[in-house]
């Protein structure tokens, strides 16, 4: 459709570029918004600003070697990503981790999960107009960096899991350190509530913005919280589990409105039910050895092997080609902002301009991710 | 009509409020004063590397085996030796770290077979030139030497 002008617009339409320099796009998205008005007609996302080739530099680098990398992927869920990269591998090689380093595993992941969802509900509250409690989410979750530094030396790309299990032994007072952690949460979790579930402007913001039903959530492939805001429990933790989840016991929250406060009520359900998944493992991680029996140069047979974990985010997928090598023939990503990024124009179609931030908000990308 | 004053005694908004004094005391304050007051990182931290030397002696543990040159994702060691005919072993003679590209994973610490590379708790790693993040075999074993500002 050609307008009069030759811009492809109608005399009333305008295109407003949005990032990607733009502080609520969350890194260096660059939306193309066609507006009519107030309102969005259409979105069009322009990604790669931040692309660095990461699956490239898995084909040169060894096994071992591109364990770092992953990290930088999604950097506010490295210890995810390190989970992820390192299953994949695992599978290719036949093994598997020892039941301690697997309940380790599964204590610093769902850290990572509750540190991932307080930056995201501080920087969402931020984008909305709520500017304490991003003083607070900060606050708590350098509680949980403060643990990961102690444990593998690094706060943000920890590099914390090897291939075949841990290389790090637990430090002392480490089960301590987490559950003084937990105990101090919880309540804190109730504070957010209080300060914006009950709020007014926040729940006005927020309702009915952004609204996405499950069948287009499964068309477009989008997982995570907002699939399971929209009614659909699939969670990968209790759909395949993985690293010894299906030995404890918690609840998959779903809500089923579908738009940005649902979402917002999902994430923080999911982080009282990783402090209940963290007490459980604390509470009886297995004695025994946290390297199970791994060669030294890592070789994997001739084969690929695809695996994905529930990243805070969504559905995270490591797909690996070996050629019986010692680097990965090919190494694919499934990153789930990249796949959540796409239902934007859905949500956004027909919203205001000052939904779209709530809405990329809500969705929780994290540009490292979708740019690789 | 409780609907109505809540609505109209703005309470959501109070309720909020409320427990943003609540946490106005300085004891829950966690802002560090960085240069005045240093943070102390963990045991464990990856900073700087420091090439160790024998406490007594002041020789290099090194023994130049390479390997963390090869573990290194980035190729930023260069470890350069030459054949002693008399011990037999290899005589380190210069190692260079590219500390612009590191980015403390921690492998060439996994990999030293004698404990001789180390990534330590010094994080003060900020140089003028590029060179000066090219640290070679006494900077290694010297560690970072940041400016200490006195008022």
């Amino acid at each position: 459709m050609t307008g009069r002008d030759g811009t492809g617009l109608d005399g009333n339409e305008m295109v407003l570029n949005m990032g990607p320099q733009h502080p609520s796009t969350h890194g260096v998205l660059r939306i193309v918004l066609k507006l009519d008005g107030e309102r969005v007609k259409s979105t069009d996302c322009i990604i790669g600003y931040l692309h660095r080739g990461v699956e490239k530099i898995a084909e040169n680098r060894t096994y071992t070697q591109f364990a770092p990398y992953v990290d930088r992927m999604d950097y506010l869920a490295a210890v995810s990503n390190g989970l992820g990269y390192c299953l994949a591998v695992e599978k290719l090689l036949n093994a598997v981790a020892t039941p301690r380093a697997q309940a380790v595993r599964v204590i610093l992941t769902e850290l990572n999960r509750i540190a991932s969802h307080l930056l995201w509900l501080g920087t969402h509250a931020l984008d909305i107009g709520a500017i304490t409690p991003l003083f607070y989410t900060l606050r708590e979750r350098e509680a949980v960096l403060k643990i990961f530094e102690n444990y593998c030396g690094a706060r943000l790309t920890t590099h914390a899991f090897r291939i075949g299990g841990l290389q790090y032994e637990l430090y002392e007072g480490f089960e301590q350190e987490v559950e003084a952690f937990c105990g101090q949460f919880l309540p804190k979790v109730d504070e957010y509530e209080e300060l914006l579930s009950g709020n007014r402007i926040w729940r006005e913001r927020l309702r009915g913005v952004g609204i996405i039903d499950a069948e287009t959530c499964k068309r477009y492939g989008v997982t995570g919280p907002v699939l399971r805001a929209a009614g659909v429990g699939w969670d990968l933790r209790k759909a395949q589990p993985y690293s010894g989840y299906e030995q404890y016991e918690f609840a998959v929250p779903v809500r089923t409105g579908g738009d940005t406060l649902d979402r917002y009520f999902v994430r923080l359900d999911e982080m009282r039910e990783s402090v209940r998944i963290i007490r459980q493992a604390v509470a009886n991680i297995p004695a025994g050895p946290i390297m199970a029996k791994v060669p030294k140069v890592i070789k994997p047979a001739v084969g690929e092997a695809y695996v994905s974990i529930e990243a805070p985010k969504g559905e995270l997928g490591y797909f690996i080609v070996s050629d019986g090598s010692t680097q990965p023939y090919r190494l694919r990503v499934r990153p789930p902002s990249f796949v959540n990024l796409q239902a934007l124009d859905h949500m956004a179609k027909g919203a205001l301009v000052a939904d779209v931030v709530a809405i990329i908000g809500t969705i929780d990308i994290v540009l490292g991710e979708v740019d690789r | 009509m409780k609907r109505f004053l809540r609505r109209f005694l703005l309470l959501d908004l109070l309720e909020g409020l409320w427990v943003t004094f609540r946490h106005q005391s300085p004891s829950q304050i966690a802002t560090e004063q960085y240069p005045s007051e240093r943070p102390a990182v963990s045991e464990r931290y990856r900073g700087a590397p420091r090439l160790n030397v024998h406490p007594e002696t002041q020789e290099t543990l090194c023994i130049s085996c390479n390997l963390c040159a090869v573990a290194c994702p980035e190729n930023l060691i260069v470890v350069g030796s030459v054949r002693n005919p008399e011990t037999k072993r290899k005589d380190l003679v210069h190692f260079t770290y590219d500390l612009s590209r590191c980015m403390f994973c921690g492998l060439c610490e996994d990999a030293c077979p004698v404990d001789a590379l180390e990534l330590t708790q010094d994080f003060e790693l900020a140089s003028y030139t590029r060179e000066g993040l090219i640290w070679d075999r006494q900077a290694l074993e010297e560690g970072p030497r940041p400016t200490q500002y006195r008022q």
